[in-house]
């Protein structure tokens, strides 16, 4: 009877360039609408940070042209220090919000999750479309912040209060710029809302028969379980958003106390908690460093049981550690706030959870390191980026085993040493996880695979380069070098320089390299050669429809599922492997 | 649940009410999408819960961070108001028995269950209204969103709850103009969602008006 009703409402493919390509409400365009914002955003936001590591190291050399970007900020070519912060908190916010975000759970979550349950579609296409499209519109309003009088705010990605709310007074880009700011992030968290709804209630009710939940594939559980905290964090965002908007805009006092004074003029607000501004906005942040790392996870876990082919020693485990560290990223929002003046007591209380959260992130290693003990693995660009984010991973995070107590934090809180921490293990390695995904998924997206040669020439040169630029920065912070200063000059940290300048060219070399990939994208999308169907021999529903999927997904059959996810090195059976839609039996 | 999800009525497209396909429309067939527009519109609420939690939460803080916090009497409009929203609940369950009734789309229970809509929309407008009329007697007090941090929560609290009313509204004014000729996988899934959104309003009202009376 399904089938039969099924055929009388399978419909023409949509018709129009705009209904195809721009207003689309198709997951698999939406999803590289997504993937194409984040590259816009990636490229952006590398360049912000060439410019500031090169005025790290010459602060006086003059960059040619860059006046143009802004005549207060770089006169003559040369930054000053207020628009470094201007620069720095572009990076910031471009990268956790608009790439972090973006890339891993909304581009290929919304390409691949309708697809690897068994749908057609997300539950609610219209949403998805406004979704994306509300996300555009955040990017420009950011973006915005550039194109005003005096640019984009200096208060970093967590634009904390006091200075963040009072306006004009505390800086340069912290009147229109810091409005716009907060206006981006707020339409930012609407738009993110609306796609966690549409990911948990396609999840829920959309699975094709037989496709039970410990069916899925580890990287829908890791795009499902990233939805639940993304729904929770960005609802609460939005209200401190809306309050810090407030607060700048009509005169309220939420987040300014009394008496207090910026730029010689007293602010003519009283009583607010500027710490409440950090509760609120850590309570989003902590649980968006796994919204930026789940995803990453899940794709990598995906593509090395494939190049193993064999499966993990345990793929529930692998959910349940996901799950965990998903409920655990509620209850450590506290340790960013070590340094804050926070009653030291809560300091304690927030280090034993986030002391905690290293259980499951150790249990997860252990299982992708076991089950690679003894595995011939396929050494090819996507398995390299895979494994590249395991080692990115785990250098990054020992060292929150330092930051997680508050004895030590203190000291290390304002230096390098976190900066080198939080690039490592949220934004190397989950970077690392999308291009591994990208070399991985290309092929089904675009119909052509990418270049195997340029792949992995591209992944050598990103692996070593990203540890040339992050390792250091821990070396100095444990020596005292402070974070957020635009340059160093005339101080203790005069014997740092070489350090800084090896960092800064090793940056701009890796930054370089990422032109190969670049290049690789564009040529192998019409010079590549044609992807099969199921070019790695792969076991899920993505490889059951050809290279890219039609329109509706399936060709309007409907896929049934016998089968857990992972079906490699099975005796007896015809490949080494067993579809998850094949009635073959598993037992041999 | 879970043996629903399979074996159960498999509702055809029906995002957003679009349960009549033409040639010019994306239709494609979701097996299960009158079921997730019931998940969705739950978890739905519950980011909303979360978003007015961390308002409520804000409250606690901003209370406790300096003396300025003093009582601000509620106007009376508020209760009355109160009284419309729980009464347009009323009338959206009689529209709900209304049509649900009927399992075929019979014109006379459809007329039946679009007036007592038509009440549930009317009131919804007098709860905006009301909630409108009890800014202006706040204003007339000189009690405005930046006086002090009681009137300033009053206000964004007011005016977060109402914007969500009012997408209630919008939702309903759909519902209403497609009722009508609408499928039962319409009438499971949009209707009985705006529903259940509807009377989430009530209870967020509920919540909100005891928050603000205990500690505004």
């Amino acid at each position: 009877m399904e089938e039969a009703s099924a055929q009388a409402h399978v419909h023409a493919p949509p018709e129009g360039f705009l209904r195809k390509y721009v207003f689309s409400l198709d997951h698999k365009v939406i999803g590289k609408q997504y993937y194409a914002l984040a590259l816009l955003a990636v490229s952006m936001g590398m360049a912000l940070s060439w410019l500031m590591r090169f005025h790290l190291v010459w602060p006086t050399t003059r960059i040619p042209g860059l006046e143009l970007l802004s005549k207060a900020g770089a006169p003559g070519g040369v930054i000053t220090p207020e628009y470094y912060l201007s620069l720095l908190t572009m990076h910031g916010t471009l990268m956790v919000f608009f790439v972090l975000t973006n890339a891993p759970f909304a581009a290929f979550g919304n390409y691949f999750l309708p697809i690897q349950i068994g749908a057609e579609d997300m539950a609610f296409p219209r949403f998805n479309m406004v979704s994306f499209w509300t996300t555009l519109v955040a990017f420009l309003v950011l973006i915005l912040a550039f194109a005003v009088p005096d640019g984009p705010p200096i208060s970093g990605w967590t634009s904390y209060a006091p200075l963040s709310a009072v306006g004009k007074d505390a800086g340069p880009g912290m009147g229109w710029g810091m409005n716009l700011w907060g206006i981006s992030i707020a339409i930012f968290c609407i738009g993110s809302l609306l796609g966690a709804l549409n990911f948990i209630a396609t999840t829920l009710d959309l699975r094709a028969k037989g496709m039970t939940l410990m069916r899925m594939p580890i990287c829908t559980w890791a795009w499902f379980i990233t939805s639940c905290i993304a729904l929770l964090a960005f609802a609460v965002l939005l209200p401190a958003c809306i309050l810090l908007i407030l607060d700048r805009t009509a005169g309220t006092s939420f987040f300014i106390p009394s008496g207090l004074v910026v730029s010689d003029r007293l602010q003519p607000h009283s009583g607010g908690s500027p710490l409440l501004w950090q509760h609120l906005f850590w309570f989003f942040g902590h649980p968006e460093v796994y919204i930026a790392i789940l995803p990453s996870m899940g794709i990598v876990s995906h593509i090395l049981i494939n190049s193993m082919r064999k499966p993990l020693l345990s793929a529930r485990v692998i959910i349940y550690s996901m799950m965990s560290i998903g409920f655990l990223s509620w209850m450590v929002w506290g340790h960013h706030m070590f340094v804050s003046g926070m009653n030291p007591f809560s300091s304690l209380l927030f280090s034993f959870p986030t002391l905690t959260i290293t259980i499951p992130a150790t249990i997860m290693t252990l299982i992708w390191l076991g089950s690679l003990y003894g595995a011939n693995i396929r050494i090819n660009a996507a398995s390299l980026f895979a494994l590249g984010f395991i080692s990115m991973f785990v250098s990054g995070g020992v060292s929150g085993f330092f930051l997680a107590q508050p004895s030590i934090d203190i000291v290390l809180h304002a230096t390098y040493f976190v900066v080198g921490h939080f690039h490592m293990v949220m934004g190397v390695a989950s970077i690392f996880g999308v291009f591994a995904g990208t070399y991985f998924w290309f092929g089904k997206m675009t119909g052509r695979m990418m270049n195997e040669t340029l792949g992995q020439l591209h992944f050598w040169l990103t692996f070593i380069g990203t540890y040339c630029i992050f390792m250091p920065f821990h070396y100095l912070g444990l020596v005292g070098n402070v974070r957020r200063y635009s340059a160093f000059v005339n101080d203790f940290t005069g014997p740092l320089m070489p350090l800084h300048k090896f960092i800064t060219i090793a940056a701009l070399g890796t930054g370089a390299a990422q032109l190969i990939f670049i290049f690789n994208l564009i040529y192998s999308r019409y010079k590549g050669a044609p992807a099969p169907e199921n070019p790695w021999n792969g076991t899920t529903l993505e490889w059951s429809v050809p290279s890219p999927p039609p329109w509706n997904n399936f060709g309007g059959k409907h896929p049934v599922i016998y089968h857990d996810p992972y079906q490699y090195d099975v005796k007896g059976s015809k490949g080494d492997y067993i579809m998850q839609d094949s009635p073959e039996s598993s037992a041999g | 649940m879970s043996s629903t999800i399979y074996e159960s009525v498999r509702m055809p497209p029906t995002d957003l009410g679009d349960s009549k396909p033409s040639s010019a429309r994306v239709t494609k067939v979701l097996y299960g999408a009158g079921e997730a527009s019931r998940s969705g519109i739950w978890v739905g609420i519950f980011a909303i819960t979360m978003s007015f939690a961390a308002f409520t939460s804000a409250i606690f803080v901003r209370q406790g961070s300096a003396a300025d916090w003093t009582h601000i009497v509620l106007p009376p409009i508020l209760y009355g108001n109160t009284l419309a929203l729980l009464l347009s609940s009323a009338t959206l369950q009689m529209a709900r028995r209304a049509i649900a009734a009927t399992p075929a789309a019979e014109s006379r229970a459809i007329r039946n269950g679009l007036s007592w809509l038509t009440a549930t929309l009317a009131l919804g407008f007098v709860f905006i209204g009301g909630q409108y009329e009890a800014w202006r007697q706040l204003a007339a007090q000189g009690l405005y969103l930046a006086t002090n941090p009681n009137s300033s929560f009053y206000y964004v609290l007011t005016a977060m709850h109402g914007l969500h009313v009012l997408a209630g509204i919008a939702a309903l004014v759909f519902v209403m103009s497609r009722i009508a000729v609408s499928s039962t996988a319409f009438r499971k899934s949009t209707f009985e969602a705006t529903a259940t959104y509807w009377h989430f309003m009530g209870v967020l009202w509920l919540y909100l008006l005891l928050v603000l009376r205990t500690k505004l």
